[in-house]
């Protein structure tokens, strides 16, 4: 059964690490949260961005984070990556699945997967 | 949208959006009907804004000229049968100011969307929006679920983030055992 005291076992366990973690995202995630990025099906790719990096414990250098209209709303689910020393890449029409191999070949690999990318996504 | 839960994602980003620092989601089932509520304490709307809000034209967007949320909720409560309401107060004009969403939906209607999943929708919002106090509860015939994230939050002290991916994976597993 979990409770909520549960919560401060994790506080103890992260309270060394945190301070590490503070300003040191070196990249960063963003997935496109207004109501065209909702229904086109972004809520499941974040939340599939942020288990994966649970999983990985990457999260001193990685972020995840939501933002509004991206202006593209016919290629939503949208997602951004920002990593220090390359340019931005944006992602269009992700699911759960794609953000998974995203994750594990752009993110933890630093390779760009060009298929998902816009000017792909595009033709 | 395709479960009842997206729109209550998107309803509560509006109240994200008004500079809410509370922001309450109740559900509530019986065998025939689903309602929600979605009550919070930010900017709230003036009267006549607030009239036409539930028309697709309205928005404060520069993005786009429509806004969609409300329309779409409404409709998709009045296509089973169901009601919608939206009572607002603007900080222009009262202290206590804020919005309340309503939307009850008949459950046997073949226009009935489901819920879908609500725990993605409560780890989507917290994640979004740590500093927000989020007090959800889902009420059935047979149990009574509640989360709130200013309990959460004393049990984590001041330094540790509800945003964290370790946080939010205790979120998805404690509702998920709950339900
Ligand atoms: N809880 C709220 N508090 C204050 N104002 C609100 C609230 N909900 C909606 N509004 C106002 O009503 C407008 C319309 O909301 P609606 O959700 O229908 O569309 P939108 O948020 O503008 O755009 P979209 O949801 O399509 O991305 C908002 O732009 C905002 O000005
Ligand atoms: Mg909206």
């Amino acid at each position: 059964m979990k409770t909520l005291a549960e919560l401060s076992a994790i506080r103890d366990r992260m309270k060394n690490k945190i301070a590490v973690r503070e300003g040191s995202n070196e990249t960063r995630i963003v997935v496109g949260m207004a109501t065209c990025g909702i229904a086109a099906g972004a809520r499941p790719v974040l939340n599939a961005f942020v288990e994966e990096l649970e999983k990985s414990g990457l999260a001193g250098e990685v972020s995840v984070s939501q933002t509004g209209c991206i202006g593209m709303c016919r290629f939503e689910p949208i997602v951004e990556v920002m990593r220090a020393g390359e340019e931005k890449t944006t992602y269009v029409k992700m699911t759960p699945e794609k953000a998974r191999e995203v994750f594990e070949k752009h993110i933890k690999g630093g390779k760009i997967v060009t298929e998902y990318t816009k000017a792909e996504g595009l033709n | 949208m395709k479960e009842l839960s997206l729109n209550i994602l998107d309803i509560a980003q509006n109240s994200v959006k008004a500079r809410a620092t509370c922001v309450k989601i109740e559900i509530t089932e019986d065998a025939d009907t689903l309602a929600f509520a979605i009550t919070d304490n930010g900017c709230g709307m003036e009267k006549d804004f607030l009239a036409n809000v539930t028309n697709p034209f309205t928005t404060t967007r520069k993005t786009r000229r429509v806004g969609l949320g409300l329309p779409f909720l409404k409709m998709e409560a009045e296509m089973t049968g169901g009601s919608f309401e939206i009572t607002s107060k603007s900080e222009k004009e009262y202290e206590d100011h804020g919005t309340r969403v309503f939307a009850s939906f008949n459950k046997n209607s073949i226009d009935f969307i489901p819920l879908g999943d609500i725990v993605d929708t409560i780890c989507t919002l917290i994640h979004g929006s740590e500093d927000i106090d989020f007090e959800f509860s889902h009420k059935t015939e047979e149990k009574e679920i509640t989360l709130s994230t200013a309990e959460m939050r004393e049990m984590l002290g001041e330094d540790i983030p509800l945003s964290s991916p370790e946080v939010l994976a205790w979120v998805r597993d404690y509702l998920t055992e709950l339900y």
